[in-house]
């Protein structure tokens, strides 16, 4: 037992220096000790706020990840507001009030917002409209149960197959030509 | 619907979203569109720039200066920050036109070191506000200095310029708001 704990202390040693070494090139835990709330729950909802808050000077993180100057600034302002007894609403849109709503890393839905959120699903419908039409017309033209690479049911190979003009059956000649080849391929 | 104008759909959904990146992609997306733009200018009212006398340096302003009429700029400035150093000699070309009242927003600076800053430089600001923790900026919007802003009479916010001014911005962005004020 205690040789099992001497062995797996280098390892948690390690384990421990680990995020450390990281930290050598990524940013410095954001939120910072003393920043923190007294209040748990308080604290809760300022963390769960600043997840939401874009940090304007590095764009892709949130004031919670940043380590700039400005998201510190408005993490203590969000810590600030709440202890004032803001609602979490009122705390988000008093930073939208002053930096519009880019600050959001969600953007809202509104009226300048619908084509980026149902421009996707327009198109993924235009596209399944697109082609349920040319499968259905294809299919109706003779890629019917009876077709050779699998009838009605495999539309897509059987829309393909009908797409091209059905070869011509085999001649007498050409089925003698063809035994007398698989024969001599069989020698 | 003809053969033709479906093979001619993937192109023109081509073209359509090259015209749409050409134009999307050369946009900086560093520079962010100003909430405040046409909003009264949030109430504030700032010291002058502590210098150990007690009437300090650079008078002070406040939201009532920029509502008493007449056209302001509100200049963000730091004494650490580069670009306000390219900025200044733009800053200074504007002040002495007389076109507008220039306002210096001193953002998160130490007093000694914009003092140092100002003595050096040329002071072109008709009065400098300090607001060393950076609260009455993030009021205005402000996100990464230089920023300049131009006020109307009113103490409306018609005009947000992100960077450092130079020669052409002056020219056509900053002066042609100005004159559109005026009138």
């Amino acid at each position: 037992m205690k040789t099992g704990l001497i062995l797996l202390a280098p390892l948690l040693g390690l384990l421990w220096t680990a995020p450390a070494l990281f930290l050598s090139t990524a940013p410095a835990w954001a939120v910072n000790p003393d920043e923190m709330l007294a209040d748990p729950l308080l604290e809760k909802r300022a963390r769960e706020i600043s997840k939401v808050l874009r940090c304007l000077v590095c764009q892709n993180q949130s004031i919670d990840d940043s380590d700039a100057d400005l998201a510190k600034d408005l993490r203590i302002i969000v810590r600030q507001r709440l202890t004032a007894g803001d609602s979490d609403t009122a705390v988000i849109d008093y930073v939208v009030a002053r930096y519009g709503d880019f600050v959001l890393l969600k953007p809202p839905f509104k009226g300048a917002t619908l084509v980026l959120w149902l421009g996707p699903a327009v198109i993924a419908g235009l596209g399944l409209w697109a082609m349920v039409v040319f499968l259905r017309r294809h299919s109706g033209q003779g890629g019917g149960p009876g077709d050779r690479q699998g009838g009605g049911t495999q539309a897509a190979t059987g829309a393909r197959a009908a797409s091209r003009p059905r070869p011509a059956p085999l001649t007498e000649d050409e089925k003698k030509r063809l035994a007398k080849l698989l024969k001599e391929d069989g020698r | 619907m003809s053969k033709r104008a479906i093979y001619l759909a993937p192109l023109s959904v081509f073209l359509l979203m090259a015209v749409y990146f050409a134009i999307g992609l050369t946009k900086d997306p560093k520079i962010l569109p100003s909430a405040l733009i046409d909003k009264p200018v949030p109430e504030f009212s700032l010291p002058p720039i502590d210098n150990g006398t007690p009437q300090g340096y650079g008078k002070g302003f406040s939201s009532a200066d920029l509502k008493a009429g007449g056209i302001s700029v509100v200049n963000v400035f730091a004494s650490w920050c580069l670009p306000c150093r390219t900025e200044h000699p733009f800053v200074t070309k504007l002040a002495k036109m007389k076109v507008a009242k220039v306002y210096g927003l001193n953002f998160k600076d130490a007093p000694k070191y914009s003092l140092k800053w100002l003595k050096e430089l040329g002071d072109p600001y008709d009065a400098i506000g300090a607001d060393p923790k950076g609260r009455v900026g993030i009021d205005w919007g402000v996100y990464g200095i230089p920023e300049t802003f131009i006020v109307d009479g009113a103490g409306k916010i018609r005009f947000k310029y992100v960077g450092p001014m130079n020669g052409d911005i002056l020219e056509n962005q900053i002066l042609p708001v100005i004159e559109k004020l005026k009138r």
